[in-house]
């Protein structure tokens, strides 16, 4: 059996374009409706990548940037799998993560919050998964920190997430937050999910098994993609 | 039904530089950053550049943007098994590009892709697939670029466009320069010119 389209975003479970507590978006969401295609080849192709592509030391944040030593902060591991909505790992694809530092300061040009950067610490890292969908990646807890809306907003600590999937559908942006973190309530960005269980899906769990003992804790973070049909008819995507 | 959901998407954020492209951000760390050579030494075709600038609501340029671009090579393939016709060594189609920090503006260079095998039997006149993140954008913005000296008029998604005055919104303006062939095509996420987005 040939995959075949995929199942269609499930808009509803996403935050809305326009969510005017968080202010950026009044002017940066589409006011017209999206016009909604059936798959082409043009959207069930994306692109590949391969080991090539990336470095060993690229998915260890605490090392593929250190100059004079270890970056400051809590020693962490962020692992877990890709897979789709079928529940199949998606293998081979790429991972992107980036985040603050210890202190929630970014290593950017445009971040100029008063928390120090860490010289030590570049903040972002990549890898791909196996044929299981696994990653990994070592890193140090981002901190929370301020950012302009409301007069008081703050970040829950969280890091960003970016990933491939095996086809331009299934291209997603997301952010992973930390169990137990009271500012992932309180967060307009966090908030323009609607549905409680959706944003559940981006909160990552303690995972005292796989923390290293007097070295690493560890968290838990499976990322879903979209899943695909299975060809049972005719679904004539390419043919004649 | 034992479906899982796709997680939800969350913005890209203002630092989107930081994971995807570090340069940008001020600073070296990987040996290669992805996305920036899109076509390969060896891609047959016209080579040309693309260019433009995102504007917000207000009319404003939005400067900290990030778009990715997916598109076939000269013959119309998909560097892609699902595929499976072959494009040349080195042609992978997938870019990536972000806007100058103070001008907003954008542009990568390419070749032009062929048609493309549409739904069907049918044609897909030759387009780049494009994907638009940035702060505010709460779900990347899906949209295709296709050229004017084409013939869009036979295009199975052009043609799905009910309000035939915004088809417009997806067609890059050709201009000779003495650097080449430049192709513009400026994105308006909201507001009277809105770009038609894509729900794929």
């Amino acid at each position: 059996m040939k995959p075949a389209e995929f199942y269609q975003r499930d808009r509803q479970h996403h935050g809305p374009a326009l969510h005017r507590d968080y202010k950026t978006s009044v002017t940066r969401s589409p006011q017209y409706a999206l016009l909604s295609l059936e798959n082409s080849l043009s959207e069930i192709t994306g692109p590949v990548f391969s080991h090539n592509d990336v470095d060993k030391l690229d998915n260890d944040l605490i090392k593929n940037y250190a100059k004079s030593g270890d970056p400051i902060g809590e020693r962490i591991i962020v692992h877990g799998r890709v897979l789709d909505e079928n529940a199949r790992p998606v293998p081979n694809t790429l991972v992107e993560i980036w985040q603050a530092n210890a202190g929630g300061r970014y290593r950017h040009k445009k971040d100029t919050y008063l928390a120090a950067i860490d010289p030590n610490f570049g903040g972002c890292g990549r890898t791909l998964t196996d044929e299981n969908g696994y990653y990994y990646f070592r890193t140090v807890k981002p901190g929370a920190y301020p950012w302009r809306n409301w007069v008081n907003n703050w970040r829950p600590a969280h890091i960003h997430f970016s990933i491939f999937g095996t086809a331009f559908a299934q291209r997603l942006i997301t952010q992973l937050y930390f169990e137990g973190d009271p500012l992932i309530k309180t967060c307009p960005i966090v908030n323009s999910v609607p549905d409680e269980k959706a944003v559940d899906q981006m909160i990552a769990r303690l995972d005292m098994n796989a923390s290293i003992p007097l070295d690493t804790l560890a968290y838990r973070f499976d990322i879903v993609l979209r899943g695909r049909r299975s060809t049972l008819f005719e679904n004539r995507l390419e043919g004649n | 039904m034992n479906y899982l959901k796709e997680t939800p998407s969350q913005t890209a954020g203002p630092y989107v530089h930081i994971g995807l492209a570090p340069k940008a951000a001020g600073f070296d760390i990987f040996d290669q950053e992805l996305g920036w050579d899109i076509a390969g030494p060896n891609a047959k075709g016209e080579r040309i550049r693309i260019e433009g600038m995102v504007y917000d609501g207000t009319g404003a340029p939005v400067k900290d943007v990030l778009l990715e671009a997916w598109q076939a090579n000269a013959q119309g393939h998909y560097a892609h098994s699902e595929d499976g016709r072959g494009v040349e060594e080195g042609f992978r189609g997938w870019g990536r590009v972000i806007t100058d920090f103070d001008t907003g503006l954008w542009g990568f260079d390419t070749v032009k892709p062929g048609a493309t095998l549409g739904r069907n039997g049918t044609t897909q006149a030759p387009h780049i697939n494009l994907w638009i993140v940035a702060r505010g954008i709460n779900l990347g913005l899906n949209t295709r670029l296709y050229f004017e000296d084409e013939n869009n008029a036979d295009d199975p998604v052009i043609n799905l466009i009910e309000h035939i005055h915004r088809r417009e919104t997806l067609i890059a303006k050709r201009r000779e320069t003495d650097e080449g062939v430049v192709y513009r095509f400026d994105i308006y996420i909201q507001g009277d010119k809105e770009t038609v987005f894509l729900d794929i």
